[in-house]
This record gives structure tokens, sequence and C-alpha cells, in this order.
């Protein structure tokens, strides 16, 4: 499942600048996250300076610079789920897995990120754990939800 | 075999109009062999348990040993029904079901198969001539909802397979696009636009055709068009919709502007956050690209067009054209001053024409219908239809296609039902980070550019926000102010640093005195003194729309709801409720029975009072943080 670093590489053949945000996208989707190797790596594919790539990486929220846990909880803070309480769903969700947002659990199975809208604001708020929609979340209904991805995981 | 043949018949369709009809009929014999099922699999639609719908449909089949179809659709628009399910069966209309979760499938398709209509969850029929009527059903069209809908860009959205383009083609697409690159000149289609009156759908409202005629006069050969597809907006998601539910529509559309500006390269500038709406968006292209509607000499004209998808990662300011240029490029997406406007000189310094996605979709049904018709809905200077997206507090969410002029009221009060739960209706927010809010006593402006830049709001991409009597609107501002600073490129001083000041403003208004800090105080009355001001300076002083119009939230809650601001300065109150930090803690003590639980848990160490005797809060202490009003095991503490 997992492609390396240089098999990612081998589908741009003709790479230019251009190509930096899509090969760092692919890179992101493969390992979960941009790590230090592998941004050198594409500095060295690409022939841009690491300091620029990072300067390019930084920029957009997509990019993340530490691991992601097993399951990783999208919290949506647009202006309809701010307006039927996200920030209190946000914080409950703190609550349960312990670690604020942005971060990852230690054991590495949780971790919290802030999106700025998924497009789903007719069922808000909203959360999505790797990707797996969850409508109308209230601060009730999270800690099963929460608990549901526990008992996958100790199985 | 069959399916190749069919494919070449479709095909056919395309280029010849005499045998139209048999072809067409043959489609819908076929179609109609077996029973179909339509799950609304949009990302709403999932979002509230369409895979498990399906799922449930699919072991219901095998159960019984029915043999039928079923389709994923894209999303109808009214996503607090969802999930949407849709039967069709032999010379019946086609019934839709409404909140059809997993434990209700059984239910329904058993009743539908003995052709009777369920007592629960019926949505609406289809009317469609001369198919039999189901008893007890009313007419999609004919609900509130849809009835004061005008759908153009929607028409096919959670009607059609969006993976299907020969149902795309035997609805009469794709028509507009070879009638254009076989009998026009891109100059007459600018034209034809042009006269129209079709207005840019993602935020700016410049005209297109008029647009299009500067990247066509220039003397470059190079041109490119790029699709905007980034709705960073929050609170709007018709692009999103729109993707999913008919990508065909909206490739169409970016052929018919390629072929207007004469440019060989398209590209989508999409979301990554919209995972389905990609997925959905590469089948089109390689079923346009199978069918000879992408590629070189399309339809035997020397009309060449290569489309690519580009992923955006994340920027609201790549809503910014320039901004959306440097992005593609492989930089920043930082906006650069204007001229040279992108028509002159914009990716990779050729001429470059940017258009959003609802801009777009609109054009086959303008060349389909003619630019008079065109014209002829809207308001003087709005041409046409607009896509709303109805979120918030309000009974019906979703999205809506009403014509321009349809009053505000109208939209929120007869379409989507009302505020639910008997509160009050306070104000809608329209046009996202950049728009501003409507009150009571502007719900009867007609929706178009012009009048809504004249309540203090613009309309943006249409992204409504409603809101009742629960809603804090400084909080609203706050939220707003709090997004944009972070979203701020940095690139302009003001903007930059400009907003985060007002943020911390509005911060400071909504929080708690701290103890020993004198300058408080101070700061709360900046409120007053200073965001109006500020706001001026970053309008006037940012070079792009996203710091022009950064103030506008906070500038147009201070302008309606400037009792509320005053209310959390001098009173240190939030009569909504929301500003958690101005709550007063107070502990009742005929029920506190000393258990001390609250005294060990205060961060601030501002509960007093010895075990088995009544505690007491001291106010200047307590921050509000609410922790001993959640551990307080017998209901002794109140929020006064």
């Amino acid at each position: 499942m997992k492609k390396n670093v240089e098999s990612i590489f081998e589908q741009y053949p003709k790479s230019g600048r251009p190509d930096l945000i899509p090969l760092l996208q692919d890179v992101q989707e493969s390992y979960g996250w941009l790590s230090e190797e592998n941004v050198v790596k594409v500095s060295q594919f690409l022939d841009i300076p690491v300091s620029n790539i990072f300067g390019v990486a930084t920029f957009y929220n997509q990019f993340r610079f530490q691991p992601v846990g097993e399951y990783h909880i999208q919290v949506c803070r647009g202006t309809a789920c701010h307006v039927l309480g996200s920030s209190t769903v946000l914080k409950e969700i703190e609550k349960q897995i312990k670690v604020k947002a942005g971060n990852t659990t230690k054991d590495g199975v949780f971790s919290i990120e802030i999106v700025a809208c998924i497009g789903a604001c007719g069922l808000a708020p909203v959360i999505s754990v790797n990707g797996e929609f969850h409508a109308k979340v209230t601060v009730e209904s999270i800690k099963s939800i929460i608990d549901s991805y526990k008992t996958i995981e100790k199985k | 075999m069959q399916e190749k043949n069919n494919k070449y018949k479709i095909k056919e369709l395309l280029l010849n109009k005499q045998t139209d009809n048999v072809i067409i009929e043959d489609f819908y014999k076929q179609k109609a062999q077996k029973p179909i099922i339509y799950v609304g699999s949009g990302t709403c639609g999932l979002g509230a348990g369409a895979g498990k719908t399906y799922t449930a449909v699919v072991s219901y089949l095998e159960k019984n040993n029915i043999d039928a179809e079923i389709i994923k659709t894209g999303c109808i628009g009214l996503c607090s029904s969802e999930p949407l399910m849709d039967i069709e069966i032999e010379g019946m209309n086609r019934i839709s079901f409404e909140f059809a979760t997993a434990n209700k499938v059984e239910e329904i398709l058993s009743t539908v198969f003995q052709k009777e209509t369920p007592k629960s969850n019926v949505l609406g029929q289809f009317n469609s001539l001369p198919l039999k009527k189901w008893d007890n059903a009313p007419f999609i069209n004919d609900l509130p909802f849809f009835k004061p809908q005008k759908r153009i860009v929607l028409k096919n959205c959670g009607i059609v397979d969006p993976t299907s383009i020969d149902e795309y083609i035997v609805r009469g697409g794709y028509k507009s696009l070879i009638d254009t690159i076989k009998n026009d000149k891109p100059f007459d289609v600018c034209d034809e636009i042009e006269k129209s009156g079709l207005r840019g759908r993602g935020g700016g409202g410049f005209k297109t055709g008029t647009k299009w005629k500067f990247a066509l006069n220039s003397p470059v050969e190079q041109r490119y068009l790029i699709c905007n597809a980034d709705e960073g907006d929050p609170g709007a998601f018709m692009d999103r919709a729109v993707i999913e539910g008919d990508p065909h529509r909206l490739i169409e559309g970016i052929a018919i502007a390629a072929f207007a500006i004469k440019a060989d390269t398209a590209y989508v500038y999409i979301r990554a956050e919209y995972p389905l709406a990609i997925e959905r968006l590469i089948i089109a292209i390689e079923k346009a690209e199978e069918y000879g509607i992408l590629g070189k000499n399309i339809f035997g004209t020397s009309f060449n067009l290569k489309l690519k998808i580009k992923k955006g990662a994340g920027a609201f300011v790549c809503g910014e054209e320039t901004a959306l240029i440097h992005s593609i490029e492989g930089k920043r997406g930082m906006p650069r001053p204007r001229p040279p406007f992108p028509a002159e000189s914009g990716l990779f310094e050729k001429p470059t024409i940017i258009n959003n996605v609802e801009t777009l979709s609109n054009l086959p049904s303008i060349i389909e219908m003619g630019y008079e018709k065109f014209a002829a809905m809207g308001t003087e200077n709005s041409k046409g239809t607009k896509v709303f997206a109805l979120s918030g507090k309000v009974a019906l969410t979703g999205l809506v296609e009403i014509p321009m002029g349809t009053t505000v009221r109208d939209i929120i009060f007869n379409i989507a039902g009302g505020i639910p739960n008997d509160k009050k209706f306070k104000s809608v927010q329209i046009g996202g980070p950049s728009g501003g809010c409507i009150t009571e006593e502007n719900l009867d402006i007609p929706v178009d550019y012009d009048s809504l830049i004249e309540a203090g709001a613009m309309m943006g991409s249409g992204g409504l926000v409603v809101m009742d009597e629960d809603t804090c609107m400084v909080d609203v501002a706050k939220f707003f102010m709090d997004f944009i600073q972070r979203e701020s490129c940095g690139k302009c001083i003001p903007c930059r640093e400009g907003t985060r000041r007002m943020l911390e403003i509005l911060q400071d208004i909504t929080s708690k005195p701290v103890n020993n800090d004198k300058h408080q105080a101070l700061r709360r009355f900046k409120g007053v003194t200073q965001l109006e001001k500020l706001g001026q300076v970053i309008k006037e002083t940012s070079l792009c729309g996203l710091g022009q119009t950064a103030p506008n939230p906070v500038l147009s809650t201070i302008k309606w709801f400037k009792n509320e601001y005053e209310e959390h300065i001098f009173e240190r109150v939030c009569s909504a409720g929301v500003c958690t930090e101005l709550r007063t803690f107070v502990i009742d003590a005929q029920n506190c029975t000393g258990c001390t639980i609250c005294a060990r848990k205060c961060p601030t160490d501002a509960i007093i009072g010895s075990r088995k005797n009544a505690h007491y809060i001291i106010e200047d202490k307590c921050i509000s943080c609410g922790t001993c009003f959640d551990v307080c095991k017998f209901d002794a503490i109140s929020i006064s």
C-alpha cells in the first residue's frame, strides 16, 4: 500500500516546479506526513532548495510535519458548524482523547486536526474520522463515536 | 457487446440529429428492464449514513432474489433529509424517500415492490408521464422546498448517475458543446455569453463574456483556462455538489469556455478536502476522453483540449486569482498586484481565464436555451439563477437554485421552512468571511449582486448561514476574524497584523477580566474606539480581495448589532449565553453538601468552604471555565 518516495518520483518523469505541490501531496498521502528526510529527497529530485520547499509546504494547511494517529479526526470549524456548536464538540474530543488539536496521542492511536470546512454544512456539526463522516455530532455522541474506534483498536 | 453497441449509438447521438428519438427510447427501454434503486451518495448523504443504506439495499436484494440495479447518485440538495433513496419500478413514477437509514430499507423496499406506497419516509414522486402515479405521495416539484426553484446548474444533481456519460448525453448533454465548436467562432461565443449577462458566480461578479474577450484579444497564442473549484468559503458547498452529482456538466462548460478563449489546456483547481468530488471528476474526464469529447481534434474540428486536475492544498487565499495561479505554478499562494490581469498575463505568464464551477456549469444551458431566454431570468443587472447553500439554524438545510431577485425572506421562510424550535430569527450571514449579515429589516431585499452590496453584504459564493436568537453576533465576528487572520497570506501588513489586532480586541471583549491586569479596561474600550477605524484601514490598504473584505463581518455586525457589542464591553454580559467566559456561576447553599470536589477541581482556587459546609465562589478569582458546574453531582451550581 505504502509507496516509497522513489516510486512516487517515477510518476513524475518530466518534473519541474509545478509538480512540487502534487509531489508533496503524494508523499503525504503515502506516509501520512512530511518528514524532513522525505522533504530533502524531494528537494534533490526537483532541484529546489529545502528551505524553499518548507516555505511552500508550511504555507498550506494541508501539509503536516508530524505523524498522524491511526485514527485521524478532522473537526470541521466552518461557519455552519460553529453556529451549531462545533467549538464545544472540539473541546469534548480533546477531553476524551486527552490531546489538544493539532497533536497525536502518545500511543499513536488518535490525532485531531481542525479543518476549515469539509463541505457538509447541511449536516453540521460534522467530524470525519479517517475520511468517514459523522454528522450532527453532539457532546453526548462524541464519546460513543470515539469508544467505537477504541474497541476496533483493541481487537 | 451490448454495452459496446450502445456506446457506439450514444456517440452517434452526439453527431446525428435524425436518429435521436430511437436511440433515446432504446436507452430508456433498456433501463426500464430492471428496477432501479438510487442511493443519494454525495458527501452529505454518506455523512448521514448512505453507505449503510447501500449495504442494506444490496443484502435485501440478495435475500429476496431480486434482480435490480443500484446507482449511487449525487445530492439533490435536501441535505437535512438525508439519506435519500429513490426507487424506479416498471411502469411507475420514480419515488423518493427521505431519512432512508439502513433499518428502514427492508420496510420501504418490500412495500414498494408490492406497488404500494409506504406509510412513512415518503418524500415525493417525480412526475414523468405517461407513467403511473403512486397514491398518497406528493409530487416532488410541488413541495415547498422545490417548487420555487429554477434548476439549471443543479438540473441533474441527485437524479442521474454521475459516473454515466451516456445518461448525460441522452438528457441532451454535450449537445451545446458540439453545436458550438462546429458552427460558431470563438468571438461569437464570447459575445453570446456577454449578451446573456452571466456574471461570475465565485464572488467578484464580473461579466464572464467580457472577461473572456480580454483573453481572446491577447496576441499570445498559448492561453489557459482554469476552473476554480477551491471552494474555501466555509458555509458554501454548491461546487462540491455539482461535481459530485453532475461532473459532465462542468466538463462541458469548461470545454465551451476553453473554445471561446482558444485555450488548449484547462485546469480544475479543486480542494483536496473533497475526495469524492475528485474521484467522480477523474472518472468523468476519462469517459469524456474515451468518447472523444476531450483530446485532440474534438469531433473532427481543429479544437484540442487537455483537462488536468490540480489538487489545492488548503489555503483560503487561493480563491484569489493570482494566488491560485501561483499555487498551480508550485509556489506559495500569495497574490500579486494587478495589472497585469491574468487575462493578459496569468499562468506561466500566458493569458489565463479563471472561472468558478457554477459559472461554467451555467454555460451548456445558456447555449442550449439561447442568451435571450437566459437574460430574461433574474433582475436588471443580475441574470439567471444562483445556487445558495443553506445551513445553520434553519429547518431544511441544503442547496437551492432560485432565480436572481428572490427575496431573502422567501428563501429562509418559504423554501427552507423557517427557524426550528420556535426560536426567533436574528440574522443571516451571506458571502462567508468576505460578506456581511442581513437582519430582519432587510429580509425583503431581492437577492442580486447590487442589492446585497447596498445592504452591506455581498453575494460571495452563495453560502447562507442562518442564525437565531441563541447566536451571539460578537462571537460570530470573532469566529470570522480568527479564520481570516489564520488565512491571511502575510504579504500586506494591514491584513496580516490588522486582522490579528482586530481578533485580539474581540477576544478581550468576550473574556473575563483577569486579576492584576490594569490595562484590560483600556483594551476593552478599543472595541469602541479602534475596531471600526482599524477595519476601514485594512479595507483600504490591502492588495487582494481577502484583505479588502476581511473586516466585513465585523463592520457589518457592528452596524446592525451595536447593542450586542456594547453589552459585552460595558456590562460584560452575553445575553445569548455563547461567550462562556462571561458567565457567572453561583453556588446554591441549599443544595451544596460540602463535598469539596468543586474546590479541589477549581483551577484558580476561586471556591472556598470547609467540608460538609456550603461553598462559595469568589467572583474576582473565577475565570468562568465551568469546571465546577461540570463536576458538581448535586446540581448546586447554576449559571446566572
